[in-house]
């Protein structure tokens, strides 16, 4: 049904989801489509009602079917189910708000053992009632600009299930205390490290990883790609980097840290080194792949059109090379984070890899845990900003290739 | 040089005595664009360390404005002839010039076209057209003939999509207005209608013979479609493997626009699959009542 299935009323053009009779929200259904569908209740055993089967034939956008979809899905064809599988029904498309209720009433009504240390604040339960606030007005938020109406919030399952299991970890530590406090502090107790030592968190120690991660990964990556155009394009360059990357590439980063550390003035160089290391290798491995990949043949045109030898390298070899250029990078960003962690936890003293050791050292698990989020946080932000800006750069690719 | 050869019967038209440019009024003989082909050859490789002559001893002359098609079975080197013409192949032996230029490497004044419209999958159409302007560094001066050539091709509204959204036939005029924007004196053309339904290559041969009339290019054109030599061509140049030469060039000696049912159309057809030894078994007349 359109609920369950928002990436194909995300593209309306989507022939898929045009030819889906039942996915109201695409377009309106013609009479032939609500037919079928009506027949497809059928057959599933019990008669279907006329008026259940058509709740878009009144040709609504697909923003305004959102909610009578939903209220429609429940009674299409199962008039005589039992009274627990309608609410089911009822329920599609709320799960996450159901399972923040639950997680706010085990908060609120179940006593803590006392086994913890408490809290200045109740932190959880403002986080979750701020997200429960959230996940109420985010259907007015989207009812109230038209425009925006295929986009809702996707991942209804997923939240409720994320929320359900925070229930469940609140419940195994504050509530029960059935696994150790001191490697498992409440989601209280993190949430007031994230809060109360948000400055120091956030602004000094991911500051530091972020100038190091940012220096290591633009040199890394610069050094990849003029690596693999140097080989994509010159017979010399690819005979004597090809062994060399072969070389060196496949040796973990990591690996590198007993040389590193004494080779360099500072342990911030070495681990700036060791993390453009990491980028380095799949950027210039997938470069230089992606230019000798190119047909010849776009060579060969650009030749006939006027196109003299640097133009081709590029506005032909490296355009055409981006897919598995963007590739490389991928690999490297994942790499770079990989190696920070490692070098801030050996050798720099600083960042948020440092901290998270550190933290560790002094048995101080909720701030260990707050890092990780920290952590977590950052480098889903990052991947997530590196698809947006591939996804302009491949625009010509779009609906070719996925990853 | 291989004498062109009319190998017609007189019962069919009258042959021109001087093919080409003559049998087309519209293009007048100072146009520049004539090549000059002598004793060319050309050997390959293969990877086995043997070696394949493409081309033996080619001599053959194009004038200005002229459309010329090579037709032949595969190996006999019509393409690398083509290629050669292009610049993208150096020849082993001989010369080949346009306008008394040695051609040593590709160049913007002959276009070439192939099969496959291998446009720039990166650049929406637009971009893919200009790419030729934005190589010899004129796209500022010159870019209002961008607009001007998708117009001509008839995708003027077409600029801003990517290739992979274009119809085959589509995206084989984009390639045909990305060669021509350089205004190129030679246009090379490389089975360009060879991947098309029969229908749309037939609509796109009369539009190749629009843009000719238009622009006023020598065409070069090498296909495997017997009537679409016949259709198009002032003079048809016929090649045999084994190795790669000219067998017979033939003057069409129809003017435009031409019928593609007449029997004289229907004649040369099967002159051309006999030089080929394709005209099939044929016993006494063909039909007995």
């Amino acid at each position: 049904m359109a609920e369950l299935n928002p990436v194909s009323s995300l593209n309306p053009t989507d022939p898929i989801s045009r030819l889906n009779p039942l996915d109201s929200s695409a377009a309106p259904l013609s009479p032939a489509q609500v037919s079928e569908g009506a027949r497809t209740g059928e057959a599933g055993g019990a008669p279907a009602p006329a008026p259940a089967a058509s709740p878009a034939p009144d040709g609504r956008g697909a923003s305004e079917t959102v909610r009578p979809a939903a209220d429609a899905a429940a009674p299409n064809g199962t008039t005589r189910r039992p009274l627990l599988l309608r609410a089911l029904g009822f329920l599609r498309g709320r799960k996450a708000i159901l399972s923040l209720l639950l997680a706010l009433f085990v908060e609120t009504c179940w006593p803590a053992t006392g086994r913890h240390p408490p809290v200045d604040r109740e932190y959880l339960r403002l986080f979750l009632t701020l997200s429960l606030a959230f996940f109420l007005a985010w259907p007015l938020a989207v009812r109230r600009r038209p425009e925006a109406g295929g986009k809702r919030l996707a991942g209804d399952d997923f939240h409720a299930a994320a929320f359900l299991l925070l229930t469940i970890y609140n419940m195994a530590t504050s509530k029960l205390t059935v696994i150790p406090a001191i490697f498992f502090p409440t989601p209280d107790r993190v949430l007031a490290v994230l809060v109360e030592d948000f400055g120091y968190l956030v602004v000094t120690c991911l500051g530091a990883s972020a100038r190091l991660l940012v220096a290591g990964f633009f040199s890394g990556a610069l050094a990849g790609l003029i690596t693999g155009i140097a080989i994509g394009f010159s017979k010399p360059a690819a005979y004597w980097l090809n062994p060399v990357i072969k070389i060196l590439g496949p040796i973990p980063p990591t690996a590198w840290i007993p040389i590193v550390l004494v080779a360099f003035p500072t342990t911030w160089a070495g681990a700036c080194f060791l993390i453009a290391l990491s980028v380095w290798f799949p950027t210039s491995v997938m470069t230089s792949s992606g230019i000798l990949n190119v047909q010849n043949a776009y060579f060969e045109v650009s030749s006939t059109l006027g196109a003299r030898r640097v133009y081709q390298i590029f506005l032909v070899g490296i355009p055409a090379a981006m897919p598995l250029i963007f590739t490389g990078l991928f690999s490297g960003a994942c790499a770079s984070f990989l190696t920070l962690m490692t070098a801030e936890m050996v050798g720099v003293k600083n960042g948020i890899g440092w901290y998270i050791n550190w933290q560790r050292e002094m048995l101080s698990y909720a701030n260990v845990y707050a890092g990780l989020i920290v952590v977590a946080l950052t480098f889903y932000s990052l991947i997530t900003l590196f698809f947006k800006v591939r996804d302009r750069v491949l625009v010509w690719q779009k609906g070719m290739i996925k990853w | 040089m291989v004498a062109p050869e009319n190998g017609f019967p007189a019962t069919v038209g009258t042959a021109e005595p001087v093919p080409g440019p003559a049998s087309n009024p519209s293009v007048g003989p100072a146009e520049p664009g004539a090549i000059k082909i002598r004793n060319v050859g050309k050997t390959f490789a293969t990877p086995d360390g043997e070696t394949v002559r493409a081309l033996a001893d080619v001599s053959l002359d194009v004038g200005p404005g002229e459309f010329l098609t090579l037709i032949g079975p595969s190996g006999c080197g019509k393409s690398t002839l083509l290629r050669l013409i292009a610049g993208l192949e150096r020849a082993d032996s001989g010369t080949l010039e346009l306008d008394g230029k040695l051609i040593e490497s590709p160049d913007a004044g002959r276009g070439l076209v192939f099969q496959n419209p291998l446009l720039f999958p990166w650049l929406n159409i637009h971009n893919n057209v200009a790419f030729g302007l934005r190589a010899r560094k004129v796209y500022g001066r010159e870019k209002n003939l961008v607009a001007q050539y998708l117009e001509l091709v008839g995708l003027g509204k077409f600029g801003r999509v990517y290739p992979h959204h274009l119809s085959g036939g589509m995206a084989q005029r984009a390639s045909l207005a990305r060669a021509l924007i350089n205004r190129p004196r030679v246009l090379l053309l490389d089975e360009p209608l060879g991947a098309l339904d029969a229908f749309t290559r037939m609509s796109m041969q009369d539009e190749i013979l629009r843009i000719r009339r238009e622009k006023r290019i020598t065409m070069v054109m090498v296909t495997h479609d017997v009537d679409e030599a016949v259709y198009l061509a002032d003079r048809i140049v016929v090649m045999t493997p084994g190795p790669g030469r000219i067998e017979r060039i033939l003057t069409v000696p129809f003017g435009r626009p031409r019928a593609r049912n007449t029997d004289d159309f229907l004649h040369l057809r099967g002159r051309i699959l006999e030089i080929l030894d394709f005209a099939g078994h044929v016993e006494g007349p063909a039909y007995q009542i």
